[in-house]
């Protein structure tokens, strides 16, 4: 049987992908059907390991072949040792959990880098919906209405940064991609970023 | 012609000359148990189904649960049903006998011909009884590994089991990493909880204050402790199902009657089928050996062999770990597992884990469940590409 054709349509998962080293050791939390590890273990020989809150999800991922515990991401990253990892990866999650801090000071802890991608609640089209029309966004990437979103803690590309400030997070890359999937001006400063980027991919290691 | 309808197998017959296969082993081999005892004479019964390769790279052993035996997908010749897990092996199967070579032994300290107390002791020529060593989860793994040996096969290519199953199939992990390639251990635990150590008291206690039970000489004298036996499985019987699954399939139901008969006979269903579990429990397993298995599971705890640390029985394993719970499962419940995914990433290893929806208890890993069944066909089939199979 062949592994199932890794999606690598979304751009943000390739982006992701190039940030990871060969043959190293990475954790994907909240990995979903396991798309982007199946690529890392295709095209980066990596030892994928993912952590997946739905049974959906985790049964896809074992029938891929991979190696996936039913977990979530507020709760169980404290349960791995320092250091685990070399990448913890949270894609397009961040946005979902209850406490964005302290994920991202576990992953921080269990992985020697993280890499996070999330949508940037900052972007223009969000701030004209919110300025113009009076309600919260509602976006082709964010289909949710307010009252049923799972996503809970929206933040800005700003908002981000501040964040790894805080927590005394290095940002060894950033990259903004506009709604297109192409990516915003390299060397645009931060507040153009965070009104055309629609979604960021941080680099992160502990400072 | 082979007869449609071949008779019943006598059970006290079975524990020594079993219709299985059987590996037998003498002092070349002696079997050296946790106790200290070394059983000099033993043997093990087993069945198997497909074929091994060339390679002997296909063999996957499954381990079987407290009252379980060899016959995981043939006939019970003691019983005349079918093997217990028809549902998972067989062609075609998650398990498959098409692409595997599957061996399943009954354990030692059972009743279906590997040593135990119902077995033969030759140098009394009387059975063990009581007299047989109280064995262990590591025990069982031991003569397990001895007779892999003997089939010549140097690595197992999965270790499958659930409950007491699932002990062994950790134990094996922790005993022997190079030899178990895959590990799929379902609906158990690391260690068996006081709760469960309470149930199997409760059980054995009930065997013993058969007056039948004659201070477990039965055999030589020619009773039985049904009665005792019968309400140990009673009572186990209920730890394996849950409150939804009697619920739905009795509620408070009433047997071939139409109103309660202000007696204490079998009113409603859920006696009646209780009952019923019991008595045909009698029919095929030994007293004694209940009482054997049931301390082996109470024994169990992987993490103290290693100073209390479960991570360490893992350390450095290079084995493939696939565990599994029902949610309705209250015997070994869901944090059970997670005790052992919790520990398994400690160490590093590679290990996939998934809460299974299903009302039906701990029984639940021998049903039909598809959520198992695609499980573990997705968990063997990667593991099968991994290992070039």
């Amino acid at each position: 049987m062949a592994l199932t054709e890794p999606q690598t349509n979304r751009i943000d998962l390739k982006l992701v992908a190039e940030m990871v080293q060969p043959g190293t050791r990475v954790l994907d939390v909240g990995c979903g059907d396991g798309a982007l590890l199946a690529l890392l273990a295709e095209t980066r020989n990596v030892d994928a390991r993912g952590i997946e809150l739905s049974r959906e999800g985790v049964a896809d991922c074992v029938a891929r072949g991979l190696s996936v515990i039913q977990g979530d991401a507020d709760t169980d990253l404290a349960d791995y040792p320092d250091d685990s990892f070399d990448y913890v990866i949270l894609s397009q999650t961040i946005q979902a959990t209850r406490n964005p801090r302290l994920v991202l000071e576990q992953m921080l802890r269990i992985g020697r880098r993280a890499i996070v991608s999330f949508p940037n609640f900052g972007h223009w089209r969000m701030r004209s919906q919110v300025f113009f029309q009076g309600h919260m966004p509602v976006t082709d990437a964010l289909p949710y209405s307010w009252w049923d979103t799972p996503n809970i803690h929206f933040c800005t590309i700003r908002d981000f940064v501040a964040l790894c400030d805080l927590i005394g997070a290095e940002k060894e890359r950033a990259v903004a991609l506009d709604a297109a999937g192409g990516k915003v001006g390299v060397n645009a400063p931060w507040w153009f970023w965070n009104l055309f980027g629609a979604q960021a991919v941080f680099l992160l290691k502990r400072g | 012609m082979r007869d449609p309808f071949p008779s019943l197998a006598d059970p006290l017959k079975e524990a020594n000359e079993p219709s299985s296969l059987v590996a037998r082993f003498g002092p070349e081999a002696p079997l050296l148990m946790d106790c200290g005892v070394v059983l000099d004479h033993w043997q093990i019964a087993y069945q198997t189904y497909g074929e091994l390769n060339a390679s002997r790279s296909n063999a996957i052993l499954v381990c079987h649960a407290l009252t379980g035996d060899q016959y995981v997908a043939s006939r019970n010749p003691v019983t005349g049903k079918g093997g217990w897990w028809t549902a998972m092996i067989g062609p075609g199967k998650p398990i498959d006998t098409e692409r595997f070579f599957i061996i399943c032994a009954n354990v030692i300290g059972g009743c279906t011909g590997t040593t135990g107390p119902a077995s033969t002791n030759p140098e009394t020529r009387k059975p063990w009884g009581l007299s047989f060593p109280v064995v262990t989860i590591r025990d069982m793994v031991r003569a397990q590994a001895a007779l892999i040996d003997s089939l010549g096969i140097e690595t197992l290519f999965c270790v499958a089991g659930g409950s007491m199953g699932g002990m062994q199939v950790l134990q094996w992990a922790a005993s022997y990493p190079n030899r178990v390639f895959s590990a799929l251990p379902l609906a158990t635990g690391a260690k068996h909880s006081a709760q469960n150590i309470a149930f199997h008291e409760v059980g054995r206690q009930a065997v013993m204050a058969d007056p039948e039970w004659r201070q477990g000489r039965y055999l030589e004298e020619g009773t039985r402790p049904s009665k005792g036996l019968s309400v140990a499985r009673m009572g186990a019987h209920i730890t394996y199902l849950s409150e939804q699954a009697l619920h739905r399939k009795f509620g408070r139901k009433l047997q071939d009657r139409e109103a309660p008969t202000f007696s204490f006979d079998a009113d409603f269903q859920v006696e009646s089928y209780l009952r019923h579990q019991g008595l045909s429990f009698v029919e095929r397993f030994d007293a004694n050996s209940y009482l054997y298995v049931t301390r082996a599971m109470d024994y169990f705890d992987l993490a103290a062999d290693h100073d209390g640390v479960l991570a360490c029985a893992f350390a450095g394993t290079k084995t493939r770990f696939c565990v599994a719970s029902f949610t309705s499962d209250w015997l070994f419940p869901t944090a059970d597992s997670r005790a052992i995914v919790h520990a398994l990433n400690a160490a590093g290893a590679s290990v996939s884990f998934v809460e299974l929806e299903s009302d039906k208890g701990h029984d639940a890993f021998l049903l039909d469940e598809p959520n198992l069944f695609a499980t573990t066909r997705g968990f063997l089939s990667a593991a099968a590409r991994a290992r070039g199979l």
